[in-house]
């Protein structure tokens, strides 16, 4: 974080109620020399504080607290300590769980930032230069659209194409004569966990990418120039140039990315809903079957919790990496 | 521009090489739209006989008929839009007040307020839905909009509030001294100089709440249960994970899905693209 002692440092000017008009100026009659009783700023925080309060911080520690007790919903909790998390450590499902998704992490993070990184320099310093923003404004368009589709919707239109009797996948697989290839893309288990990932990656790469694409317009055009002129090759430029130039923007989409990756669930339910056989399950699915199809809701509950606790450590992360005062 | 004209001359066709890499990776990312269109608009015979890859005999929209009025789809997208719109319009005015007091009134120990409204955005939704879900029992908002409306307007006035109060801590300190000195108290300054100058962030800031909004699914899912209250996102997500519709009729109810989504794309392209760059790195 940063120090406070920077903060108190800029303390702002001329909050003084009423200063003296300037000498040149002419002199203003009527105007307010008693101070105003003005209404103290923190007073605009409440509406949103309190919202906060109930919305966020009160459930968040509610979830803490039943974490702590074994509860199928209804009656009284009752209070068993730690004893949930020890099941937790030793529960072959949940951090088999936790496996997938680091797999999840991996399509959702690591690889389209890569991907978006070698796109965005592509479509910047290449095609924009060479056939005009516009083309590569319209490139962009087309390779961001996934994202704004609601993941429920992209959940239905790939789990539709990935269908094994009439999926269209499998559809143009025969027709290229490599029926050989034809899948069970999401039932089966040795390959449900990878046709997600396949989807995820198609959703995200956008996301990255436009990010790159904004930064490198930070990136002063004269250092390209001038590897240009030592007669550095495009890659050697790309990796020597552009990726040190945006790097912050390279940390910001890495960080956002995973924290987005420990919330698939949404991708999850309407996939495979964890199957087959719990192949593709994560945590955050995890907790919610606990919550509400086994009725274990203290279990959910200290799921909930330890994801809980890895993202807010990504947030403090990403915060003091903020405060380091780097620009943009 | 003259050194790019001069400069294209020395490039050789592989530039053509490069754009047709591109090209061939934007059909492989529109493709799966274009399946959807192709296959909403057949016959199921049509689909069993010739497959989900030929071309369409005919323009047939019973599919899209029939699923419309099977999940009185209507109703879902008005569920959606006053839940995403009110949710928009409340985060926003909220996120405004508090981005007020923390990056202009520099109030006390804002930058502690600051790391708890981002905690607040990013912390996942699976920690918070079971209490909320009890609270809203308790207090007879189950199954409600409002109930709906209440949780995701606070979670985007948290990111909003985060956003926002770095743009308002740069803001022209001489704007804000010239309203002061014409007379203006704390809340008219907010509301004449603030918010109209800030008018471009403001509408980023509604667009992407709406979209999120619109496209949240889990707190939707357990909160919704009934049909009258459901959104779009949730509705079409429960169908499919039911597994009872044809081929054809799950892909009139994607394409069903995906047009509100196309329609704010071409709407909002360019707020968004310039507005998601302002998110990410500030």
């Amino acid at each position: 974080m940063t120090r406070p002692a920077d903060v108190t440092a800029t303390s702002s000017p001329g909050t003084a109620p009423d200063r003296p008009a300037p000498a040149a100026g002419p002199v203003k009659t009527g105007g307010a020399a008693r101070p105003r009783r003005e209404i103290p700023y923190a007073l605009f925080l409440v509406p949103g504080g309190l919202l906060l309060l109930a919305v966020i911080i009160v459930p968040f520690v509610m979830n803490a607290a039943i974490s702590l007790t074994e509860w199928p919903g209804v009656g009284d909790p009752k209070f068993v300590g730690l004893d949930n998390y020890t099941e937790l450590a030793g529960d072959a499902e949940f951090w088999a769980s936790f496996r997938h998704n680091i797999a999840v992490t991996l399509a959702m993070a690591v690889i389209p930032t890569f991907i978006g990184l070698v796109l965005a320099a592509g479509l910047f310093d290449y095609i924009g230069k060479r056939f005009g923003p516009r083309t590569a404004a319209f490139l962009r368009a087309c390779i961001y659209l996934p994202q704004v589709l609601p993941i429920a919707v992209a959940g239905i239109v790939w789990s539709w194409i990935l269908a094994p009797e009439d999926g269209a996948l499998n559809a143009l697989l025969g027709g290229a004569g490599l029926e050989s290839l034809q899948q069970d893309w999401l039932g089966d288990p040795g390959r449900a966990l990878y046709s997600v990932m396949g989807v995820m990656v198609w959703v995200q790469i956008g996301f990255p990418l436009v990010i790159f694409m904004s930064g490198l317009q930070r990136v002063d055009p004269a250092l390209h120039e001038a590897a240009e002129i030592d007669g550095a090759s495009w890659w050697r430029r790309f990796w020597h140039v552009t990726i040190p130039q945006i790097r912050p923007e390279i940390f910001v989409s890495l960080l956002w990315c995973t924290i987005a990756s420990l919330k698939a669930f949404a991708f999850i339910y309407v996939l495979t809903k964890g199957g087959p056989g719990g192949a593709t399950s994560v945590p955050s699915y995890y907790s919610f079957e606990n919550f509400f199809d086994n009725t274990r809701v203290g279990y959910g509950a200290a799921v909930a919790t330890v994801l809980a606790l890895i993202i807010i450590a990504l947030t403090v992360v990403f915060l003091r990496r903020q405060s380091k005062g780097e620009e943009g | 521009m003259a050194t790019a004209q001069a400069g294209a001359r020395r490039y050789g066709p592989g530039r053509y090489a490069v754009l047709t890499a591109y090209l061939v990776l934007a059909v492989v990312m529109l493709v799966p739209f274009a399946i959807v269109l192709l296959n909403a608009v057949k016959t199921p015979q049509e689909y069993s006989t010739n497959g989900p890859l030929a071309l369409p005999e005919g323009i047939h929209l019973d599919g899209l008929v029939d699923f419309w009025n099977r999940v009185d789809y209507g109703e879902k997208l008005v569920n959606s839009v006053l839940i995403s719109g009110s949710v928009a319009v409340l985060a926003v005015v909220l996120s405004v007040l508090n981005a007020y007091a923390l990056g202009i009134g520099r109030v006390k120990g804002r930058l502690w307020i600051l790391v708890l409204f981002l905690m607040a955005n990013t912390l996942p939704q699976e920690a918070l839905v079971y209490p909320l879900y009890f609270l809203a029992k308790q207090v007879g908002l189950y199954d409600t909009r409002i109930s709906v409306i209440i949780v995701f307007t606070c979670i985007q006035t948290a990111f909003g509030t985060y956003l926002l109060s770095s743009v308002l801590s740069g803001f022209p300190r001489e704007i804000l001294e010239a309203a002061r000195i014409d007379g203006a108290n704390r809340l008219q300054v907010l509301l004449r100089v603030v918010v109209p100058v800030s008018r471009p962030t403001l509408a980023v800031l509604l667009v992407f709440f709406f979209i999120w909004t619109w496209n949240e699914f889990l707190i939707p899912l357990v909160f919704l249960v009934s049909n009258e209250t459901q959104t779009v996102s949730v509705a079409l997500g429960v169908l499919q994970g039911q597994r009872l519709m044809d081929a054809t009729m799950t892909s009139a109810s994607a394409l069903l899905g995906v047009l509100p989504t196309i329609a704010f794309f071409l709407i909002f392209q360019r707020t968004l693209t310039r507005g998601i760059t302002v998110g990410a790195i500030k």
